[in-house]
């Protein structure tokens, strides 16, 4: 639902980046959007994934995940947690992080690592 | 390791209720829900048990401390007392110091001398500091990594849950693999080397993490071996593979069922009936006999 509505207000090209995978969208990256202002701060984990997998926000915003599977999960930056490195996550667990500077920066969870996301601050 | 197609062929499922007899020459029998039979003279046995996962408390199983007394009271009723116990890892939960605790309290009540590997459930956060603390193998070089000798077999027992970075998931590593190698030098070929991990050690569904990529150098270690036989868990299931001398074996959780690989969207926690439960948990009896090896049999707790 939430990467439904921020794919609807999003221009085309940054819907279609979206559609794609990680590396295809950080060389999309580099023209300017209107993704940030409009995007949800919010990353649901749902059946080992996170959604939306790529979110993108404007500088200084508070991501808020939070884990609606009955298997815990953790939010672990992929500097191996340097950045940003949640608890375990039992079910309805939440974990926020501020992201302050502009960057793509990747994470993944610690005891799925399969499970993968991206937040693009710009 | 091999193809998708050789996976399959030697692949049985728990869930299927098949018996798996012959393979590779080397009869194994798998009892699902059967009962043990005495080890001949001069062999021994032992137990496997496997993904405790004490406190969790989602429906699957609001009672993962019962099912695991149950799973001890199973091992208490065999008819011939296990030299020894080895738990296969996700013993707790969240890697919680009271999940630690339980666990323990209930494990030690088994009055068995019990080898453990953590899961990755068992090191969230600390990198396994709470769980060596109390679960650490004896003489273990530091990684955690370690091996032991009982009644003429070789046990080793490797780590493939710490260090995962995205997407490539569970691995050995370089430094436990170089310690394997150096590890296995003096054994002869003749001696049965059984190997225990948490993550499978083959590729059964890299897509849920069940694979360890880099095991192929650990049995390339084990190749002049006669009998290597390698207990994993992880994936709450019994599938099984034999590949030339080497047997794999994945386990029962005493605590939850997961789905067959591919069957559902995620890997999470199966829930079953209630009164189906015991019977998709369950216990592993191992009996060793000289020259004609080990012989594995599973149990349910039904």
């Amino acid at each position: 639902m939430l990467q439904m509505m921020s794919r609807r207000a999003l221009p085309l090209a940054a819907a279609a980046a979206l559609a794609l995978s990680v590396p295809a969208f950080a060389e999309d990256a580099s023209q300017p959007t209107q993704v940030a202002a409009t995007a949800p701060s919010t990353v649901t984990i749902d059946n080992f994934a996170f959604a939306p997998a790529i979110l993108a926000i404007a500088p200084g915003t508070k991501v808020t995940w939070a884990n609606k599977d009955e298997e815990p999960h953790t939010v672990t930056s992929a500097d191996g947690g340097l950045m940003f490195k949640s608890p375990a996550l039992d079910t309805d667990d939440k974990f926020s992080f501020t992201f302050d500077k502009p960057g793509t920066y990747k994470y993944f969870c610690s005891i799925h690592p399969h499970m993968v996301g991206t937040i693009v601050v710009k | 390791m091999s193809t998708r197609r050789d996976l399959l062929k030697c692949m049985s499922w728990a869930g299927a209720g098949i018996v798996w007899s012959v393979a590779g020459g080397v009869p194994r029998a798998v009892n699902l829900g059967g009962s043990a039979l005495a080890a001949p003279a001069g062999g021994f046995s032992f137990v496997q048990i496997s993904d405790s996962h004490i406190g969790f408390k989602a429906d699957a199983n609001p009672d993962p401390n019962g099912t695991l007394q149950l799973a001890l009271d199973k091992i208490a009723a065999l008819p011939q007392k296990p030299a020894m116990m080895v738990h296969t890892g996700d013993v707790t939960h969240l890697s919680k110091p009271e999940q630690f605790d339980t666990a323990d309290q209930i494990i030690k009540s088994a009055k068995l001398d019990t080898h453990y590997v953590p899961g990755e459930h068992d090191v969230i956060g600390d990198d396994g500091k709470m769980f060596f603390d109390r679960f650490g193998g004896k003489a273990a070089a530091p990684g955690g990594w370690y091996s032991f000798d009982q009644g003429g077999v070789h046990f080793v027992a490797l780590i493939n849950v710490l260090g995962f970075s995205p997407q490539t998931g569970a691995t050995l590593g370089k430094d436990q693999l170089e310690w394997l190698e150096g590890d296995l030098k003096g054994k002869t070929a003749s001696t049965p080397i059984v190997v225990l991990a948490h993550i499978p050690l083959w590729s059964i569904y890299p897509q849920w993490g069940w694979v360890t990529p880099d095991a192929d150098q650990a049995f390339a270690y084990m190749k002049r071996f006669g009998s290597v036989t390698v207990l994993n868990g992880h994936i709450h299931q019994v599938v099984q593979k034999v590949e030339g001398q080497v047997t794999f074996q994945t386990a029962m959780s005493t605590a939850f069922p997961q789905p067959e690989a591919g069957t559902a969207p995620s890997p999470g926690p199966m829930k079953v009936p209630a009164d189906k439960l015991k019977s998709v948990l369950g216990i592993r009896d191992v009996d060793y006999v000289p020259m004609a090896g080990l012989k594995l049999s599973d149990q349910t707790l039904a």
